[in-house]
């Protein structure tokens, strides 16, 4: 046996960051409750704890954090709920749905004061899923109102991207990011306002699917 | 209009998977069939909660096996590594959310109903900050395989799940680490939706160096986010 024989050849270093790129996605798995979506991650104006699914793991094992005090935060509160829904329009009870939004002013707030427009939601044993936010502004000459949206769950190996605006905001008309998406299927990024709330389903194929951005 | 902000991020690179990946199961009726929409970076995308962290989700919890009363059953470990972005800088102060299941392989969702024994004394959640210079690290146990429904005696690898808001709305990513020796990754679907050699790189490396002695197993686990891109959006590029 000679020398090299003695010794397994050198294993390729996984970690070596010369030979890839960015790491990949994978899915969030059915198991993030207790994980990701924190009590109050919902609600981005109050203190109400929705966004989080406790009743899903015993007491003592839920460790994310509670609802954090919000402060006076300026603008129209609004809700914004939905279904999300596969190809056979069944109900997706395990999925999450995280929101960036701007403020009130248009205004996106990275720092530690103010009102912070990230919030993070579980669908319920309905699919629904259920926001507490503030109708956001403008960014800029021409862009309407949005919120950008992630879709995460079982069975989603990559986060989905889509937005939602709001029907009737005459600024939808200028939007160059709406301009992008053919005029047929601009209707599945609209939000209608249903009972007093903003309503906004999620379909993840088949007639009506939404539409999916490349961010 | 311009619609480019110098502050865009490059795309997603090679190494991703698809959203179908019909040996995957679930995604058959969960993924879209229209094309996606490519769109340029505006604010919204370069912007993110980077941070807020800590007045969304509470501080800090990097030690999973000091949570309750006891020590949590299993081979004790230390997880550390660097994020990056793929120009390799560090990205500092960025927030590294984690879960997995107990040495057993269970977790301790009520929804999961395999027969492995739960741990009280183990939750499977924690939450780390990487410092100035990229580096993060947690305490915990190595989590079991488990076994799922997917196909007929279908094992998932061991494995840690991570989600990480970077700086922007187009950096987020959330991953599984698995661990060097373990035969199951390459008969994993979910593993394998990503192509080689991009899947080595959620292979974490067993390191002497940061392995503590009469303690813990130390693993490497470095994970790369998408960094700055100079190039002009062209639409139906
Ligand atoms: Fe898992």
């Amino acid at each position: 046996m000679t020398p090299e024989q003695a010794r397994p050849a050198p294993r390729q270093d996984s970690q070596d960051p010369a030979i890839f790129g960015q790491t990949p996605w994978q899915t969030v798995g059915p198991f993030f409750h207790y994980g990701l979506p924190w009590k109050g991650g919902a609600d981005l104006v109050g203190t109400s704890d929705i966004g989080a699914r406790p009743e899903l793991m015993p007491p003592e094992h839920y460790l994310l954090a509670s609802p954090s005090p919000k402060g006076e935060i300026a603008g129209e509160t609004i809700v914004l709920e939905g279904v999300v829904v596969d190809a056979e329009g069944q109900i997706i009870p395990d999925a999450m749905i995280e929101i960036w939004q701007a403020d009130a002013a248009g205004h996106y707030a990275e720092g530690n004061t103010g009102f912070v427009g990230f919030g993070r939601a579980s669908t319920g044993e309905d699919g629904t899923y259920r926001f507490r936010t503030v109708l956001p502004g403008s960014i800029g000459e021409g862009h309407a109102p949005h919120i950008a949206v992630g879709v995460f769950g079982r069975g989603l190996l990559k986060r989905l991207v889509t937005r939602v605006y709001f029907e009737g905001d005459p600024a939808n008309a200028s939007d160059p990011i709406l301009a992008l998406v053919p005029p047929e299927r601009r209707g599945t990024l609209m939000a209608r306002k249903q009972d007093g709330a903003w309503r906004f389903d999620i379909v993840l194929q088949g007639e009506r699917e939404t539409v999916f951005f490349d961010v | 209009m311009s619609l480019i902000l110098p502050g865009s991020y490059r795309r997603e690179d090679a190494g991703q998977p698809p959203s179908l990946y019909p040996d995957y199961g679930s995604t058959v009726s969960r993924s879209p069939r229209e094309p996606l929409v490519k769109i340029p970076h505006t604010l919204t995308e370069t912007t993110g909660p980077a941070n807020a962290w800590s007045r969304l989700m509470g501080e800090s919890m990097a030690d999973l096996t000091s949570q309750h009363n006891g020590e949590p059953l299993g081979q004790r470990i230390v997880v550390s590594g660097r994020v990056l972005d793929d120009d390799g800088r560090p990205v500092p102060h960025t927030v590294v959310e984690v879960w997995q299941a107990n040495a057993a392989g269970r977790y301790i969702h009520k929804k999961d109903q395999w027969d492995a024994p739960l741990d009280p004394n183990f939750t499977g959640a924690g939450r780390v900050i990487t410092d100035a210079e990229g580096r993060y690290r947690f305490i915990s146990v190595r989590p079991g395989a488990y076994p799922w429904r997917n196909h007929h005696n279908a094992w998932r690898p061991s494995h840690i799940h991570l989600s990480l808001l970077g700086p922007a709305f187009a950096t987020r990513l959330v991953t599984q680490m698995y661990f060097p020796d373990d035969p199951l990754i390459e008969i994993d679907p979910i593993a394998n939706a990503v192509p080689m050699p991009y899947r080595q790189r959620m292979v974490s490396r067993f390191d002497i160096e940061t392995t503590e002695p009469n303690w813990a197993l130390g693993y490497v686990f470095d994970i790369v986010l998408r960094g700055k891109d100079a190039t002009p959006f062209e639409n139906g590029q």
